[in-house]
């Protein structure tokens, strides 16, 4: 005779899973004080020190050194704060967290997009943060409002794409510390670009490297929204050349880490 | 009856480590299984590949009716999962983590609430359940983990060694949160490196080593083959150690277990305190002087002894060399 269970329940939809998924993800954070106070504290004091300490010493051509600075900041800020998804993401994996989610009747792929959409709303508080000390120490558009807004939607969706990388990771790492230190290749990958000083500062080698990496290209868009004109004649190219090849890379970053998280996750 | 788990020569290989070596293993509906087994005896493999977390390289696995290679998804709507850590979100209350995991089961806003409250009734977490659970304590949060596997009122529970790194405390009052989820028809599998939980817990016990059944029966009929109680002597002079096992080997025909280096003889006995008190006489009358004297249930690895005639192997990975046969 066979048995049949007393009720079968729907599973949840991928939309209703991911929403849950990603619900927890922003609880975790905004109910973890270290994260939200020491992560604001540490983004302003980093743009103080380069603002008052070193912008003195680093000349930016046309630009003032504020203006040069904040576009740069705030772009590599969504490395920053994005790289704790991969300690995020090892955690959960080490503490069974995922496991239980596995064991679930929901589609696989909600664990990691609920996990991106949580991360990349973090990334976005911490981009607002910034901007606001940004303006606090002197940072001015000088380019139209539209692009402004136009500035800040690009570096929402580089920081979604960046958010995958980090997810990636963190499901290789195999533990939250591991994790941590992959996520240190950040450090070279924002220092050596446009981001704190103009390129044309650096040796020759190193100008090669800074020029064709990809934070350099989202800086300088970044810059050419906001800035306008003069931010143009430095760089010497308009916002538009930019921007295309920004969200080309962004492009190009979620066409290889999406496949590669998900085939990770599935894996188990 | 369709089985609620049915493993047919089930094999899972990790590179060198062959974890389940042709697993065969039925569990009835409406009863607790034990698989009671030491470290790196595949439990673990096992209760993952139930729960859909594994894909095993060869043979059969069936959950209650569903191949969990074919249909996994009807599979996970029947199991509920609690792993060997607590996987609950610390920074999220105890009804929030049990509602989270009811909604991914499907289960709209008001049944969610519903449930969690009639688990977290059920468990006596009724009032934390406000608090976040980071501010909980280890059994508690052992407690919330159990609950969120419960909150999808599963058909058949999996419980992945429930109650390791406990506190003696915390542990009883698990013992009896899962008891009491039994009385209501919920199965359960359940592992364990212990074999007093198994005997609390289980109708049945499966013991496994090296990814293979070595034994199955009640708690009772196991015991019976081992023996139901151990005396363990502390002999106080090693020259007499002989004798003491002498003595005690008299006590029930049985066969006296000497540790030289410890000084230590232990004998399996049918009746507890009674045997215990013969022990005494017997030692008394005979002269010989001892340290300590205990009684004490038998460990798994008398167990073990009792029922293969094998020692319990410590390196998991002996079978590596193996023939995949």
């Amino acid at each position: 005779m066979a048995t049949t269970a007393p009720s079968i329940q729907p599973s949840a939809t991928l939309a209703a899973s991911t929403l849950g998924i990603a619900k927890r993800g922003l609880l975790k954070f905004l109910r973890t004080p270290q994260l939200v106070v020491l992560g604001t504290i540490q983004g302003a004091l980093f743009l103080l020190i380069f603002r008052y300490v070193f912008g003195g010493a680093i000349g930016a051509g046309g630009l003032s050194y504020v203006d040069f600075l904040v576009p740069g900041f705030i772009t590599t800020g969504i490395l920053f704060s994005g790289m704790g998804a991969a300690a995020g993401v090892a955690e959960d994996l080490e503490q069974g967290f995922v496991d239980r989610l596995r064991s679930l009747p929901i589609p696989r792929s909600a664990v990691l997009a609920g996990r991106a959409l949580a991360d990349t709303a973090v990334v976005v508080w911490g981009l607002a943060i910034t901007t606001v000390i940004g303006f606090a120490v002197g940072f001015r558009l000088h380019g139209s409002l539209t692009d402004a807004l136009a500035a800040f939607g690009l570096l929402v969706v580089l920081g979604f794409a960046f958010e995958w990388l980090f997810i990636t990771l963190g499901l290789f790492a195999g533990n939250a510390q591991a994790a941590q230190g992959m996520a240190l290749l950040v450090f070279p990958l924002t220092f050596v670009s446009s981001a704190y000083v103009p390129v044309e500062s650096m040796p020759g080698w190193l100008q090669a490297v800074a020029t064709h990496q990809p934070i350099t290209v989202m800086v300088d868009a970044v810059r050419a929204l906001t800035q306008g004109p003069a931010a143009e004649a430095l760089l010497g190219h308009g916002a538009g050349f930019y921007v295309v090849r920004s969200l080309l890379w962004a492009a190009g970053i979620l066409a290889v880490f999406v496949p590669l998280a998900v085939a990770r996750y599935r894996r188990g | 009856m369709t089985p609620i788990i049915e493993a047919v020569g089930l094999r899972k290989r990790f590179g060198k480590t062959l974890a389940l070596d042709g697993l065969d293993l039925v569990a009835e509906p409406g009863q607790v299984l034990a698989v009671l087994g030491p470290n790196g005896a595949g439990k673990t493999t096992f209760v993952r590949t139930v729960a859909t977390l594994l894909r095993p390289d060869a043979g059969e696995l069936r959950v209650a009716g569903h191949d969990v290679r074919r249909e996994p998804n009807a599979v996970r709507r029947a199991i509920g999962l609690a792993g060997q850590s607590a996987a609950v979100e610390p920074a999220m209350t105890g009804r929030e983590n049990l509602e989270l995991v009811a909604r991914l089961f499907g289960q709209d806003a008001r049944s969610a609430r519903a449930n969690s409250a009639r688990v977290l009734d059920q468990l006596g977490l009724a009032d934390a359940a406000g608090r976040l659970a980071r501010t909980y304590s280890g059994g508690m949060r052992r407690k919330l983990d159990l609950g969120a596997s419960l909150v999808g009122a599963p058909r058949l529970l999996l419980l992945d060694e429930p109650t390791t790194g406990l506190d003696p405390r915390s542990r009883i009052e698990l013992w009896d949160a899962i008891r009491a989820l039994v009385e209501r028809g919920t199965d359960v599998l359940l592992t364990t490196q212990y074999l007093d939980e198994a005997d609390h817990l289980a109708g049945r016990i499966v013991i496994i080593d090296h990814g293979r059944v070595v034994a199955a029966g009640t708690p009772t009929e196991l015991k019976q083959r081992a023996g139901r109680n151990v005396i363990e002597v502390h002999a106080r002079d090693r020259a007499d150690l002989a004798r003491v096992a002498a003595a005690l080997a008299a006590l029930d025909h049985g066969e006296a277990r000497v540790e030289e280096a410890t000084r230590r003889v232990s004998v399996a006995v049918e009746a507890g305190a009674d045997r215990l008190r013969d022990a005494l006489r017997s030692l008394d009358a005979a002269d010989l002087a001892v340290d300590d004297i205990a009684l004490r249930p038998p460990t798994l690895d008398e167990v073990f002894l009792a029922l293969t005639g094998q020692p319990l192997e410590q390196t998991p990975d002996d079978t590596a060399g193996q023939p995949a046969a």
